[in-house]
């Protein structure tokens, strides 16, 4: 390896930071303004136009709060975990392809490098939870651990379905293989001289397996902690778990790494299911942040609406729910691979799945509440006026 | 470039291996092995090795070290330090002698030169190893499968009245 090949991956890493430094102050402002619209706010608006510099206050202020020690922490520990928990998501970034050629370095197991260095970042809440030496902060991490624990799986299994329904782990190929035949064929070309071996799908492939997505979504945001499964830092019941002695610079750094992740799952859900960087008439990077923004805005969306799990209903949803319906995830797609089935057989497969278990959960979680309002004398779901 | 990458790696494997055995908290312990295996990781790049080493990560880093730290953190971690002393030494160098003596002999035996090796598609490891290792792939997996039942075993309450 040549110097300049030296410094040359120094500028794109350097470039990486800021981009993703402007991505995440970006994340926090539309998090806010969002929010804020959902809950009939107007979110913040004194900060620039249209409380634009509101993120950039924040950060300032986080800098300049006094970092502190709590006496009784194990130091090292203590300062290592927000670095285990920010390098891991910032190492995802170089394998992520932005557009074709806008990727620091394009890996052919680029989608299982990325699962497991989603992961790695458990180990620095674990660690952080218990070098604090606070009884809350060992309660997050050991809720932290079990949690993330059990919704890897699912996660995994979901990225080992896609990995048997296109035959690759190299993202920009699994972005090919949704494209119709003839551009797949001409930017692999491109791309790499030798004859690339994969399942050619052709369409996206959220329209041939929404079951992926919807386990895909759920058990991402369960992997970053968003809102409904943020059990292991429950401001309400254990005062923000691993994090609750970090102050400062040392706190911003974990949540800087919490919202780069929640980043690497929306552009994940973009690149594998929805098709990634392709569309009509606009170009190519301008796709890939509609795409990735708009799933953001999904799981903000998600985030103010849905209420918080208790740790058992969370437990059980993981291993009942989740870990059986990935594998079903894992049979239907061996299946149509197997037998080459059309595309239609396998989209059937997995909206009949979806639909029953929606209709079962809907039926379980809604019939305490009816049984709840038949002893009060009302029946659910009919109006006053109605009456 | 790859044989200052390997000692590189070699000492912070080594490293990280001293810092385990020598260290009094458990915790810190955990760490070092952490990042000795992530070392071991960089070698198997340097080896061509990619795949393994995606899974050395996955694996020892996601997975084992997560649940080793949970178990010291669910045991009184700050009593390990007086207990620490066992009788078992003597065992434990010999069972690291013959190790040690088991992987030189290997390496003998079989070492190549870094110009030998090439790197494997990842398509023909998946192949090779559903089709021609698959008994010993399946092999492994009920080992795991033990594993999970007999812990499922132990930690099962009778309920009987």
């Amino acid at each position: 390896m040549s110097v300049s090949a030296i410094l040359m991956m120094a500028m794109w890493l350097l470039s990486l930071f800021t981009i993703l430094s402007l991505v995440v102050l970006s994340l926090i402002w539309i998090e806010r303004k969002f929010l804020g619209r959902l809950q009939r706010r107007l979110g913040p608006t004194r900060t620039g136009p249209f409380g634009l510099m509101q993120p950039v206050a924040d950060a300032v202020k986080l800098v300049l709060k006094e970092d502190m020690l709590p006496s009784w922490a194990d130091k090292a520990i203590f300062w290592v975990a927000p670095l285990l928990v920010l390098v891991p998501s910032f190492m995802i970034w170089v394998t992520i392809p932005a557009t074709e050629g806008l990727v620091v370095q394009n890996l052919e197991m680029g989608l299982f490098v990325i699962v497991a260095l989603l992961i790695l970042s458990i180990l620095g809440i674990l660690l952080a939870g218990w070098g604090s030496a606070n009884k809350y902060g060992a309660l997050g991490g050991l809720r932290a651990a079990a949690q993330l624990v059990s919704y890897e799986v699912p996660l995994v299994m979901v990225v080992v379905s896609i990995a048997i329904l296109v035959q690759s782990m190299d993202l920009r190929i699994i972005v090919a293989s949704q494209l119709p035949l003839a551009t797949a064929q001409s930017i692999l070309g491109e791309a790499n001289q030798s004859n690339v071996a994969f399942n050619h799908i052709g369409v996206p492939l959220v329209l041939i397996f929404p079951l992926g997505l919807v386990l895909f979504l759920i058990a991402g945001l369960a992997e970053v902690g968003r809102i409904p499964f943020d059990i292991y830092f429950a401001e309400s019941e254990i005062v923000g778990g691993p994090f609750v002695e970090y102050s400062g610079a040392h706190w911003a750094v974990f949540f800087l790494a919490e919202y780069i992740n929640t980043f690497v799952v929306a552009a994940l859900v973009a690149l594998l299911f929805l098709a990634g960087w392709h569309g009509p008439l606009l170009p190519p990077l301008l796709w890939f942040l509609i795409k990735t923004y708009s799933v953001i805005l999904v799981i903000y969306w998600i985030r103010g609406t849905f209420p918080r799990l208790r740790i058992d209903q969370l437990m059980a949803f993981g291993w009942k729910g989740m870990i059986p319906l990935s594998f079903v995830g894992v049979v239907i797609t061996s299946v149509y691979r197997f037998y080459d089935w059309p595309n239609w057989s396998l989209s059937l497969m997995s909206l009949t799945t979806l639909a029953v278990v929606g209709y079962w959960m809907y039926f379980k979680f809604t019939r305490p509440v009816i049984k709840l309002a038949r002893s009060y004398g009302r029946e659910p779901g009919r109006s006053r006026s109605a009456r | 470039m790859t044989w200052f990458l390997f000692i590189l790696l070699s000492v912070m494997v080594i490293g990280g291996g001293l810092g385990v055995v020598t260290t009094r908290n458990v915790v810190h312990a955990c760490l070092f092995l952490l990042f000795s295996l992530l070392a071991v990781a960089g070698l198997y790049v340097v080896l061509l090795a990619e795949f393994l080493a995606v899974v050395q990560i996955f694996i020892y880093g996601g997975a084992i070290i997560i649940v080793l730290l949970f178990a010291i953190m669910l045991t009184r971690s700050e009593e390990y330090p007086s207990i620490s002393d066992n009788s078992q030494w003597p065992l434990a160098v010999v069972a690291g002698l013959a190790l040690f003596s088991l992987l030189t002999a290997t390496f003998v035996v079989n070492s190549r030169s870094f110009e030998v090796m090439h790197r494997v598609a990842l398509t023909d490891l998946g192949r090779n190893l559903f089709t021609d290792w698959a008994l010993p792939f399946e092999i492994a997996s009920i080992v795991l499968l033990l594993a999970l039942i007999g812990s499922i075993v132990i930690a099962k309450v009778e309920r009987r009245r």
